[in-house]
């Protein structure tokens, strides 16, 4: 009876695994196939979208602007978001609700509703501040807010932070140190997965770049689309891979982490 | 090994700063409509140790946070070593802190975390790494060194928390009950663990408990507090025996109410006068506080002890003492006595029940505290 309730779970599992396995493999699989087509009918496959994807300026330009403004959009996300989160759940904690409200509310607000009220915002900083494509990382930060709030606040609760900040104050620590060297260390795989998601938020990013009229990974795909499609997919294939690549290694960094410690028990 | 022990203890004291005293002026603190602290005073001498002892909730821990200035006063001051310091954030305040949670630092080892607040003074890592193994050594734990806190029991914890605390050769050490979270047996160990050390060092100390038995045992003197305010303040022999309060009085040690009547600075409880510890007060019926040890026991036929007639309906076993409970009719009354007096009355038996003349303290209000 027991075993037959387990064999039976044992194939739904089987079963959902294959199903999802191909909703998500099929696609990529065709894409992979359709960007390492030749030009004639019969001919061979070739890589030679892929290998032209940096004789296309332009594209290599959005690359290194995306990949840019990943790197800006998680460092300012952390700068703002760990030491708020911080220090409202140690000063003033009815706040939580209020900052957890604001944090997800992107969330819910469609991106062409977001450009509209961007825009005008962004004339006037293109305008008086900079009109590089870096001045994206503002309106970014605010779409990758939930997603870093969520992963940031399940670590934090996984710490005794009021215990520890007040043991490392009482010892001599100011505020910066106490989340440098307190609390981050203890919560280093939310920070890890807050940067990823944020990461791959920005590297998908396509309406709010599109609308403001700059051209990022995505804008570029969609260009260059229009002129050469094998190019195009290569460089979305390219672009799947990079991120599966980076969780990939970023889940081995925070394993080695763990096993570091792991292994001291074994050894005392 | 003694000459290793006596060669650290002189290098601890040699370098430990000189003690300094510490004073709380009229500290308050409110919590909504709630007065955590309502003008607590107190001053502790350089080098004492003073425990702050109270029920759940008389602002213990306030007081304690108001000093490492993890919490702002609403009024009042708080002075180290005659420098007032109310106004300064806790890391600047030279306050060593042991918790009543565990508070080691997960992701460092036990050197790590004793080594942190000399870190945060910018001591070199040489010396940073031999005074973490030194203070390690005083309280027992050079062989745990490289472990992490949990590869750590409880007990170990609080004395890597302390080396920790005391690394930083801090002008006050504070401690909010850090034995409560310990099995009974670890705690007396660690209770007496924490003196020597204090005695070594010679830091001035407050310790926060609310188990009589660990303040009497431990400090050099007793501050009981109630409802944010201090009722006493005296080496602990003086608040057992001489207790400024009812309160006082029945928060430490076990306590009998027997009414009777003030007369002429007396009080007379069934028929037998005792002296007041605190003499004044109008005549007329009060309650006297009446330690259990300061009841006797006789056989029932025994007629010299007085005509005070109970049943026995109680025995409990201490180890060298028994407790005996002895039912009077309109009153029961605690009775501790050396066991080996007390196999004599099991329950049921009819037993005389004599007061010895020690002085007493009376109150005139019914409420009970319930420690
Ligand atoms: N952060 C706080 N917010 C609200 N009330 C508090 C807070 N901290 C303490 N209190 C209140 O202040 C009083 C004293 O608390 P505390 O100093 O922790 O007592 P103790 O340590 O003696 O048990 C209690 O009534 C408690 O409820
Ligand atoms: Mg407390």
């Amino acid at each position: 009876m027991n075993r037959r309730r387990h064999r039976r779970l044992q194939l739904f599992r089987t079963i959902v695994l294959v199903v999802l396995g191909i909703f998500f493999l099929v696609p990529i699989g065709a894409m992979v196939e359709f960007s390492t087509r030749g030009v004639g009918i019969n001919s061979p496959r070739t890589l030679s979208s892929f290998t032209s994807i940096f004789s296309y300026p332009d594209l290599t330009g959005a690359i290194v602007a995306s990949l840019e403004l990943a790197a800006i959009t998680s460092a300012a996300m952390l700068l703002l978001l760990l030491p708020t989160m911080v220090w409202v759940r140690l000063r003033v904690p009815r706040m939580v609700r209020v900052i957890e409200v604001l944090c997800l509310a992107p969330l819910t607000i469609p991106a062409i509703v977001l450009v509209v009220g961007l825009a005008p915002l962004y004339q006037w900083i293109n305008i008086n501040l900079s009109d590089s494509i870096l001045t994206l990382g503002f309106a970014y930060l605010i779409l990758v807010l939930p997603y870093a709030y969520r992963s940031l606040d399940a670590g934090l609760s996984g710490v005794d932070v009021r215990t520890l900040s007040e043991a490392a104050r009482s010892l001599g620590a100011g505020w910066a140190t106490v989340v440098s060297r307190i609390i981050v260390p203890n919560m280093s795989s939310a920070v890890l997965n807050a940067c990823l998601l944020s990461v791959a938020v920005v590297l998908g990013e396509f309406t709010i770049a599109n609308l403001l009229n700059f051209e990022n990974l995505q804008v570029a795909i969609a260009t260059i689309g229009r002129a050469n499609a094998g190019v195009s997919i290569a460089v979305a294939v390219a672009s799947l891979l990079f991120v599966f690549v980076l969780l990939l290694a970023l889940s081995f960094v925070s394993r080695s982490g763990s096993r570091r410690r792991r292994v001291r028990v074994g050894v005392t | 090994m003694t000459a290793l022990v006596t060669q650290t203890d002189a290098a601890a004291r040699s370098e430990s700063r000189a003690s300094v005293e510490v004073r709380l002026e009229d500290l308050r603190r409110q919590y909504g409509s709630v007065h955590a602290l309502d003008g607590l005073n107190l001053t502790i001498g350089a080098g004492e140790l003073v425990a702050l002892l109270g029920p759940s909730g008389c602002g213990k821990t306030t007081a304690l946070r108001l000093v490492a200035g993890l919490e702002d006063a609403d009024g009042g001051r708080v002075v180290i070593g005659g420098r007032d310091v109310t106004l300064l954030p806790a890391n600047r305040r030279d306050a060593g802190m042991v918790f009543q949670a565990y508070s080691l630092f997960p992701h460092m080892t036990a050197r790590q975390n004793v080594a942190f607040g000399l870190r945060m003074r910018k001591v070199a890592s040489r010396e940073r790494l031999r005074r973490a193994g030194e203070m390690l050594e005083l309280v027992g734990l050079a062989a745990q060194s490289d472990r992490y806190a949990h590869q750590l029991s409880g007990g170990q914890q609080q004395r890597v928390a302390l080396a920790r605390a005391l690394a930083i050769r801090p002008s006050v050490l504070l401690l909010d009950e850090p034995l409560s979270a310990l099995d009974a047996k670890v705690r007396s160990q660690l209770r007496d663990e924490i003196r020597r050390v204090q005695l070594e060092v010679g830091t001035t100390t407050l310790f926060v408990t609310h188990d009589q038995e660990e303040a009497l045992a431990i400090a050099d003197r007793v501050g009981v507090m109630r409802a944010g305010r201090l009722e006493q303040l005296a080496p602990p022999t003086t608040v057992y025996t001489q207790p400024a309060t009812a309160f006082v009085a029945e928060f430490v040690g076990l306590t009998n109410r027997l009414s009777g009547v003030v007369r002429g600075g007396a009080v007379e409880v069934r028929g037998v006068r005792i002296p007041l510890i605190a003499a004044g007060g109008a005549d007329g019926p009060a309650v006297a506080l009446v330690r259990p040890e300061a009841v006797s026991l006789s056989a029932a036929t025994d007629t010299a002890t007085g005509p005070l007639l109970g049943t026995v309906i109680a025995l409990a076993f201490l180890g060298a003492s028994s407790r005996v409970t002895v039912d009077l009719g309109d009153a029961v009354v605690l009775v501790q006595i050396p066991t080996a007096d007390a196999v004599a009355y099991p329950a049921g038996t009819r037993v005389r029940v004599a007061l010895r003349l020690d002085p007493v303290l009376i109150t005139r209000d019914d409420a009970t505290v319930t420690p």
